[in-house]
């Protein structure tokens, strides 16, 4: 009996947002004095290295032809099978693409209910999360036996290592889902840093006017070593790649600086990244309601006072010898 | 092809949210309420799917009377009849949903469902995947691309996910669930308005449904989250970084 976190692997690789979820499960261990258990698909060794210290009892590991590239329906077989033969009482993911994906078909195996995007525990069954574009806490109790959770990443903080190495077990699956298959993953390829782990994020609106003057941003992002984030109105007309999206229904982020250009302030912008620790905007329009939540505003031209701006702290970070 | 499409009537995203003030509920006073965001757009794709190999295309609402409205906008951008479950405004969760969802679909036998990654209410993102576990079918949430290939009974989903473009092709019946990019979706015409008043309707009563809606997840509490302060305005780039020092925001 125990609590199971589900780790995403990309190629082998474990993915980092998936330590906020062992976080989660490490807190709920404490309440309810239950064990926590991993399972991580397809690890290379480094990753699984790396999971073998985060503290579980038991690692599960699950490898198989159908299990090399992601789908929701085989992940939920193999899930279902290693809750139903320990008696799990908990499984638990970061409330990424994946786990978003992935978790509800796993409560409908399991006949559990599920907690979407938790920010907060309150007891074994009683959770906080938001709803309506981040206007409404809600306290939510969950009441069936088996629960399923998922985790929204900024709210808890990755999981770290621990001395002792936890026990590995292979987990073998003969089951494959027929009726769905996976073709290709077109990745979005970047130097930059990931912009959900990023210490700084640089974020571009509608008033970047056109996809040249992106650089602009990206400019002011490679002097802070910033990911770069946009609206959605930046990634509805092409100018950026769906990932960028930062919202209520793209990513949620909450970096040391957060730095809105030319970006509105949409209630559903401001959804996915009002926990920024500084919110800085630059707009031209004094009125734009990303300006009730910034920490410093500047009521300018961007296509002035970015170039400056990038200079300036160049220079800086020059005399700073960094 | 017959496509079902369940809609959510939900809050105007344009409109403010605000909870009554014994913090029972949202006010409603002064909310439009519409089609779900991405309910809308679900719509969208099935009229685009009927109308390239013809078929049905069915909406399904579990909700009050009231929802009528919105199932009439979706049969005047040219659904062909509505379902409305009416639950008499009890509450039921995600789960409920999904499971009244699934004996619609099981009566129903669409080739597709096609409906809203989530509620721009509840943001829960849960009950198309909980409906494809149910009912075992094939799911493609995020939809950003669907190409539907009816003679071989696939369909073949682009998705948006974190770090790309996933696509993965599903055997027919499915489910797919919409994000913001797959569609623009259109408005209802005059005459489609005109139309939808003479297309079907048809209320089930959910107790009728015979299924244990004993909700999982109950809710216990609402707040406001306490606002951000806004900050202080600057007047030139020098005071932007001062400030940005002042606040430990800058690495360097
Ligand atoms: C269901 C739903 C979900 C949504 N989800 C998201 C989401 O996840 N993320 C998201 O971002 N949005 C989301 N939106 C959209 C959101 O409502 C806004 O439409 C969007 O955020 C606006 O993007 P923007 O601020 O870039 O554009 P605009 O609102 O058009 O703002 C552009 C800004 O640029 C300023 N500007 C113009 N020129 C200059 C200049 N030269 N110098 C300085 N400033 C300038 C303008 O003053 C203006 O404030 C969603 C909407 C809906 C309905």
């Amino acid at each position: 009996m125990g609590i199971l976190t589900v780790l995403e692997t990309r190629n082998g690789e474990l993915k980092k947002a998936s330590l906020s979820a062992v976080t989660c499960a490490r807190k709920i261990s404490e309440i309810t004095g239950l064990k926590y258990h991993l399972v991580i698909f397809s690890p290379n060794e480094n990753s699984l290295e790396e999971v073998s210290y985060l503290g579980a009892e038991k690692v599960f590991v699950i490898r198989g032809e159908q299990f090399q590239n992601y789908t929701a329906e085989n992940y939920a077989l193999a899930i279902e099978k290693i809750v139903r033969d320990n008696g799990e009482k908990y499984v638990i993911a970061t409330a990424t693409t994946f786990g978003k994906d992935l978790l509800p078909r796993v409560a409908a195996k399991l006949s559990a209910g599920m907690v979407s995007e938790i920010t907060e525990i309150i007891d074994d069954k009683t959770f906080k999360r938001l709803m309506y574009a981040g206007n409404i806490i809600a306290t939510v109790k969950l009441e069936s036996d088996i629960k399923v959770i998922s985790v929204r990443g900024v709210a808890f903080d990755k999981a770290g290592k621990v001395d002792s190495k936890s026990q590995i077990e292979e987990v073998k699956i003969s089951e494959k889902y027929e009726k769905k298959r996976f073709i290709k993953l077109e990745e979005t390829k970047s130097e930059r840093p990931e912009l959900t782990e990023a210490q700084i994020v640089v974020s571009v609106g509608r008033g970047i006017k056109d996809p040249e003057n992106i650089k602009l941003a990206e400019e002011l992002a490679d002097v802070l070593g910033a990911a770069i984030g946009a609206s959605r109105a930046v990634v509805d007309a092409g100018w950026l790649p769906n990932d960028f999206q930062v919202g209520q229904t793209g990513k949620t982020v909450a970096p040391q600086l957060y730095i809105a250009i030319g970006i509105s302030g949409a209630i559903q912008h401001i959804a996915g990244m009002k926990d920024s620790k500084v919110i800085a905007a630059i707009n031209k329009d004094p009125e734009a309601p990303i300006f009730q939540i910034a920490d410093v505003g500047l009521v300018a031209d961007l296509f002035q006072v970015v170039p400056e701006l990038t200079q300036k702290l160049k220079k800086l970070k020059e005399q700073a010898g960094a | 092809m017959k496509i079902l499409v369940p809609i959510k009537r939900t809050y105007d995203p344009n409109s403010k949210i605000k909870l009554k003030t014994d913090g029972s509920g949202i006010d409603t006073s002064n909310i439009k309420f519409v089609i779900n965001t991405f309910d809308e757009i679900a719509v969208e794709e099935a009229l685009r799917k009927k109308e390239e190999f013809g078929g049905e295309v069915v909406v399904v609402s579990v909700g009050t009377q009231e929802w009528i409205e919105q199932i009439r906008t979706a049969l005047a951008m040219g659904a062909d009849r509505g379902i409305l479950v009416d639950t008499g405004g009890k509450y039921i969760d995600q789960v409920g949903i999904a499971k009244i969802l699934a004996k619609i679909v099981e009566e129903e036998k669409p080739d597709l469902v096609i409906m809203g990654k989530q509620a721009i209410d509840d943001d829960a993102n849960q009950v198309g995947q909980l409906l494809a576990g149910y009912l075992n079918w094939p799911q493609a949430t995020f939809a950003y691309k669907v190409e539907v290939k009816p003679n071989e009974k696939k369909v073949t989903v682009v998705r948006e996910v974190d770090g790309g473009l996933e696509t993965v092709e599903c055997e027919l019946p499915a489910i797919i669930t919409t994000d913001l990019r797959l569609n623009q979706p259109r408005y209802a015409s005059l005459p489609g308005i005109m139309k939808a008043k003479q297309k079907p309707v048809k209320t089930i009563k959910v107790e009728d449904l015979g299924i244990d809606l004993t909700p999982k997840v109950k809710i216990e509490k609402l707040e406001t989250p306490p606002p951000r302060k806004a900050g202080v305005k600057v007047k030139d780039v020098d005071e932007f970084i001062a400030k940005l020092k002042e606040l430990k925001a800058l690495p360097f």
